[in-house]
């Protein structure tokens, strides 16, 4: 019993190779498989006590469908999620609810994400009432009491979900969160949706929640910026994998894989110095289809250094030095080559803009004449 | 020479059952030719509808533009008739919407929807329309673009229809482009791929850029000048690099302290700006952004301060000249958001 308390104080969660297939059928009566979406595939991870884990990526990486099969809200195809000991995936029925108590969510869309037809209070009370955690009048004093955590006035109790706004719903739905006094949290892209200056708002609310209560999150996001702000440590998804993880401000400087690097180089920067002097690597195409995956490495076909062993065989997700985890063949080499891919790629725009326009000239010309 | 568009105190007003919404209140800004200008702002500050406005897109009832000039060429289009606007709709300026996936007509091929607009303002025949639309989706990146012409708008990813979308929008050859979000619904690197052919399609085509976004970052990246607008005002305009280097306006101070920066250093903390933004339903006459302005004072409540002067082309909405380095007074600090 020691050394298993030892051990969560270290690691709070323990991702191991978590797959979550989903299959595609035809057919109304008799439904064929006809192929499988491979939404997450084999991903690793820990998070530590008290720690924020940033997971960022494009739509359809997978970055959400992980933190719900983490939750069990999907149950996963494979793996396991190891949560203080206990591996949630083989959990069912009443032991899996008592698990809930542990472990919440925070969802994106704080319009659709709170029952229209209930009050706050009651939005916030339901989970308190469902996991029996206080009876009576107390149930309105701690709703009360997180409604002031989240920094929202108490007497919000008996409003309902549409007199607020985008801001103040998604206190509405920390506060719910919090309710039952979890351990660990799944924020999936809670700021997404809010404007700038809302944003900020919630991301230091979090923080602080994190500070006063010792939570520990798995931020799920898009934004790079926010993502790197509030983290610990980032991992970079793809089409279903984690291509890289590492201490955010590592990953910041010295990104391993060539899609971090070019994810890092497109984020526009708000300052005009800073954006003039960068270059952008510009990836080719889209996302490939998670319905039918390229070989190999998953990024080959959109890599701009991607060699014959990427199309044939799957990089392994491998240390390279404290805790910078990368899949790729050339990660040792790829700091050195990207950069030179995004200058040819600025000189083939100058080239090609130089070349339009005079086509664009003689063709004038021509009609002048 | 006179700026290419020059909109002076623009007023568009919304009718509802709550009152007038002043969605758009004397807003004045210009772009030149072959210039790029940035207008930012929040949800509801009036971005959008001023970008209707100027192609007399605001649905009448419930909006109707209650007063202003829209010079675009020296000519007035609000005093424009609707056969004028049609032509000038598309033909001189054309229109990028936030949505890809939604700005499109899926019942027709995207062929048809490129060269709709070639044969009604170009007067091309069906078969040069058709040749010049293989040549702009080529033009805008997308592969096999021939073959694409068939293809139906749910055949695209988001990335791509945003492509077809700038392709019709440059059709033919406007002299100013009016990118409403043209990024705000795509992913990252998809983001990167759009911008840089905006890019690089302004440079060649020379035409003016009007880019409407919430988005601080693109606009560092992307533009000439910027507006900032706030509960329907311009509330600070200037040159790009100024603007960042030394707002002015406390409205534009706090969105840059607010958003986290990917090259920021460790445990800087966020400074938001308290509250939420006004309704814009019976405003009072004072400065609409102090009841969130850390240094207002009560000068600020006794009028709403007009754009004045705070350096050379620069200039900002606010009585007091404070900059990024003011120290923000001590006050009572509520928690409660009210």
């Amino acid at each position: 019993m020691a050394t298993l308390a030892q051990s969560s104080s270290e690691q709070l969660i323990e991702v191991k190779d978590l797959r979550m297939h989903f299959p595609v059928t035809r057919g109304i009566i008799f439904q064929r498989r006809v192929g499988t979406v491979k939404a997450v595939d084999g991903v690793s991870f820990t998070i530590k006590r008290g720690e924020t884990l940033g997971l960022v990526g494009e739509s359809g990486c997978g970055k959400s469908t992980t933190g719900r099969a983490i939750l069990q809200l999907y149950r996963p195809t494979s793996g396991q999620v190891i949560f203080q000991g206990t591996d949630l995936t083989k959990l069912r029925g009443n032991d899996l609810r008592h698990m809930r108590r542990r472990v919440q969510m925070i969802f994106q869309d704080p319009y659709a994400s709170l029952n229209p037809r209930m009050t706050v209070g009651d939005i916030i009370a339901e989970p308190i009432r469902v996991h029996k955690l206080r009876e009576g009048r107390a149930v309105r004093e701690r709703v009360e009491e997180l409604l002031h955590l989240v920094g929202l006035n108490p007497a919000f109790a008996n409003r309902y979900p549409h007199e607020f706004s985008g801001g103040q719903r998604q206190r509405i739905g920390i506060a719910r969160a919090l309710a039952v006094e979890p351990d660990f949290v799944v924020c999936d892209e809670p700021v997404s949706a809010l404007d700038v200056s809302i944003q900020a708002q919630v991301v230091n609310l979090l923080e602080e929640l994190q500070d006063k209560l010792g939570l520990t999150y798995l931020f799920i996001a898009h934004d790079l910026s926010v993502v790197n702000h509030i983290s610990d440590r980032v991992a970079v998804m793809y089409l279903g994998k984690v291509v890289e993880l590492a201490e955010g401000p590592k990953l910041y400087s010295m990104p391993l894989h060539p899609y971090t690097q070019a994810l890092l180089s497109a984020v526009p920067i708000p300052d005009p110095k800073v954006e003039q002097q960068r270059r952008r690597i510009i990836l080719e195409g889209d996302v490939p289809s998670p319905l039918n995956p390229p070989s190999g490495c998953h990024f080959h076909t959109r890599c701009p250094i991607a060699i014959q062993k990427c199309r044939e065989e799957e990089p392994p997700f491998v240390d390279y030095g404290n805790g910078h985890f990368a899949a790729c063949w050339r990660a040792r080499e790829s700091a050195t080559l990207m950069p030179e891919v995004a200058r040819k790629q600025a000189e083939a725009i100058t080239a090609r803009i130089a070349a339009d326009i005079g086509r664009v000239k003689s063709i004038t010309h021509e009609q002048d004449r | 020479m006179a700026p290419l568009l020059e909109v002076r105190d623009l007023r568009t007003y919304f009718h509802t059952q709550d009152g007038i919404v002043k969605a758009v209140d004397g807003v004045s800004f210009y772009v030149n030719r072959g210039e790029t200008l940035g207008i930012v702002g929040e949800s509801g500050c009036g971005k959008s509808v001023t970008s209707l406005s100027i192609m007399r897109l605001i649905p009448t009832p419930p909006g109707k533009i209650a007063g202003g000039q829209i010079l675009f060429d020296g000519e007035d289009l609000l005093q424009a008739s609707e056969e004028e606007m049609r032509n000038i709709r598309g033909n001189r300026i054309a229109m990028i919407f936030q949505d890809p996936m939604t700005s499109l007509n899926p019942v027709l091929t995207i062929g048809r929807q490129i060269t709709e607009s070639l044969e009604l303002h170009l007067k091309l025949t069906k078969k040069e329309a058709r040749d010049r639309a293989v040549e702009l989706l080529d033009m805008v990146g997308i592969p096999s673009a021939s073959k694409r012409l068939d293809n139906y708008p749910h055949q695209f990813s988001g990335g791509m229809r945003q492509r077809v979308m700038i392709a019709m929008a440059l059709s033919c050859n406007p002299e100013l482009l009016i990118a409403d979000e043209p990024t705000t619904a795509l992913d990252v690197t998809i983001q990167a791929q759009i911008l840089e052919l905006i890019n690089r399609l302004r440079e060649e085509l020379g035409t003016a850029v009007i880019l409407i976004t919430h988005d601080l970052g693109v606009v560092a990246g992307m533009t000439d000048r910027v507006t900032v607008m706030y509960a329907g005002k311009v509330v600070e305009e200037g040159p790009t690099s100024e603007i960042f280097a030394n707002p002015r306006m406390p409205y534009t101070i706090g969105l840059l302290r607010s958003i986290p920066r990917l090259d920021e250093e460790r445990g800087r903390r966020l400074t938001p700006i308290r509250g939420l933004p006004p309704n814009l339903i019976d405003l009072p006459p004072i400065c609409p952004f102090s009841p969130r302005c850390d240094y207002a004072r009560e000068e600020c409540l006794a009028s709403a301060p007009a754009l004045r002067s705070v350096g050379q082309y620069h200039r900002a909405a606010c009585h007091f000249d404070i900059t990024i380095d003011t120290p923000v007074p001590q006050q009572v600090t509520s928690d409660v958001a009210a």
